[in-house]
């Protein structure tokens, strides 16, 4: 009996969090007068509120802005953040505590006070509506240095003397050496960086105003609230699975990494 | 031996070079410009002009500020301890003898990687008045339909809801992890002393699990100061201005009104109070023995 309980509650918690996504890709595949039910299925299931999608907003060029800023931000947050946490972790030189602290303290500042001086930065070096504007606030992630930090000081000192000996500069060392050994924290910190990227809305939106360079969630969120979705219901919802699907496709792949990565930058950010 | 450690002192340099100069565009111009913009008018177009202490004359004499306070606060109120709840429960059954734990795991976890936009856009369809799913569910019951997004009284409390739906999956993990680390032997010896569930629950389970509930904190806190498009999406801050957020509001100013000095203002104010927040927290946990 206490079995049952347990199942059906653990159970209905499946539903409550599963259905809602499976409802929003049925109903971006009805006819707009079919999607108030609750039915997951539809005989006259079609993509033609794909189609009015595509037709409507550069959504694919929108998808290679994404793809784009996306992968320069993980891979700029990865390597620079290696390069900086190795430094802290393994090497010796003077203000290394300090600059240790000051990291920590950029952590703790609210983006609320940083946000629109950062904006004037951008208006100020011309770089408005332009990739690097996407890009160039997010190209290093504090707590990426912290976790890489943490993780390379658990590297045995013998095979970095080792390969010194070899001649091998400090690159050599941490993108030949080290990072075979440390798959676990630049995977983890990949996927905080890129989910973060591929899902923010705030930034694009103040510093692009040009359609053809706004990211994939800015461009639905804009469709979604400007006219131009017509408050059609299935429009938005295939604009809204589009922008998930990608993502859910991801974490189908790589549902552990996904997980310890977000349960790891909670406990640690 | 040592001439090595020089040598090798000086490349370290050259690595967080790359952060240094980070630092001074993205974290310290910013920071020494906030307090510049504070103490001006400024459309961005026209020249900045002084005004003084004018920006936070006119914040303690604004009533949207405090409304995006107020509302803050009122979203905080009613997620911090659905969360809390929410994730404690269903922890306490994936912890239990379960098959497909994983299965179920994975399941909780899926709206935390989804993006807020898609998150919103499909809530708005279950918070429709009049054709949303949860309002359609209502009347199979014979309950009366809930004005879920269109009362000035529940549209922060349903955004509540959401955002507890979006994020309860990091928190059942965290605390699933957590129960994971409570030594059995800790309910073996008090189930020797005759104690009952419950009081294990109070007495042992709840103050180990101490650590997570601090996270959940401040975490929900940071999260609810930093809500935009939630109710940029959803509401659009209404109705009545019930669901303006902090970050809304300051978005509000310096791009619909173009008043960067009051915005930069605005979030000054509400990175100290944010802060103060946090820190009113921490000391409410740390005294209180029960939690």
């Amino acid at each position: 009996m206490k079995q049952i309980i347990k199942y059906s509650l653990l159970i209905l918690g499946a539903v409550i969090f599963a259905y809602p996504f499976l409802w929003m890709f049925a109903a971006s595949l009805k006819p707009e007068i079919e999607i108030g039910g609750f039915s997951l299925w539809s005989s006259n299931f079609s993509f033609k509120n794909y189609e009015q999608v595509f037709a409507r907003i550069p959504i694919a060029r929108a998808f290679f802005n994404s793809v784009l800023v996306s992968s320069i931000t993980t891979l700029s947050v990865v390597v620079f953040g290696s390069m900086i946490g190795y430094a802290l972790a393994r090497l010796n030189f003077r203000g290394r505590n300090a600059l240790y602290y000051l990291i920590l303290f950029t952590m703790m500042i609210p983006f609320q006070i940083t946000l629109i001086p950062q904006y004037v930065l951008m208006v100020k070096l011309g770089i408005t509506d332009s990739y690097l504007a996407l890009i160039a606030p997010t190209m290093i992630s504090t707590l990426g240095i912290v976790m890489f930090r943490q993780f390379f000081m658990s590297i045995p000192q013998a095979l970095i003397d080792a390969a010194r000996i070899d001649g091998c500069s400090d690159f050599k060392i941490i993108f030949a050496v080290i990072w075979p050994l440390s798959r676990p924290v630049v995977i983890t910190v990949a996927i905080l960086s890129f989910m973060a990227s591929w899902n923010e809305v705030l930034w694009p939106i103040i510093v692009v105003r040009e359609r053809t360079l706004m990211t994939l969630p800015q461009i639905v969120t804009l469709f979604t609230i400007g006219g131009q979705a017509e408050a059609l219901l299935g429009l938005q919802l295939a604009a809204a699975t589009l922008l998930a699907l990608p993502i859910i496709i991801a974490y189908s792949f790589f549902q552990r990494y996904f997980i310890d990565s977000m349960v790891s930058s909670g406990v640690k950010g | 031996m040592k001439k090595y450690k020089v040598k090798y002192d000086r490349s370290a340099y050259l690595l967080v070079l790359p952060y240094i100069i980070f630092f001074l565009m993205f974290v310290a111009y910013p920071l020494v410009f906030s307090l510049v913009l504070v103490f001006h008018r400024w459309d961005i177009v026209t020249p900045m002009q002084w005004v003084g202490l004018k920006n936070f004359e006119r914040l303690i004499n604004d009533p949207l500020f405090f409304k995006s306070i107020i509302n803050t606060l009122t979203f905080l109120l009613i997620h911090i301890p659905l969360q809390i709840t929410v994730a404690l429960g269903f922890a306490l059954l994936l912890n239990s003898k379960i098959k497909f734990r994983p299965v179920f795991r994975t399941i909780y976890f899926l709206p935390v990687v989804v993006s807020g936009v898609v998150v919103t856009i499909l809530w708005q369809q279950l918070y429709s008045f009049d054709s949303g799913l949860l309002n359609k569910l209502l009347m199979v019951f014979g309950i009366p339909r809930i004005p879920w997004i269109v009362s000035p009284e529940m549209a922060m409390p349903s955004v509540a809801i959401m955002a507890t739906w979006k994020n309860v999956g990091i928190y059942i993990i965290m605390f699933l992890v957590g129960l994971q680390n409570i030594s059995a032997e800790l309910y073996e010896s008090s189930n020797m002393d005759g104690a009952s569930r419950v009081q294990q629950f109070f007495s042992i389970t709840l103050p180990l699990l101490n650590p997570t509930i601090v996270v959940v904190l401040v975490l929900s806190t940071i999260g609810g100061f930093s809500l935009f498009i939630e109710p940029y999406v959803l509401t659009g801050g209404g109705p009545m201005q019930s669901t303006l957020s902090a970050v809304l509001y300051i978005y509000n100013q310096a791009f619909y009104f173009n008043h960067m000095g009051y915005a930069a203002t605005l979030g000054f104010i509400f990175a100290i109070v944010i802060f103060a927040v946090i820190m009113i927290q921490k000391k409410a946990v740390e005294m209180d023995p029960t939690v």
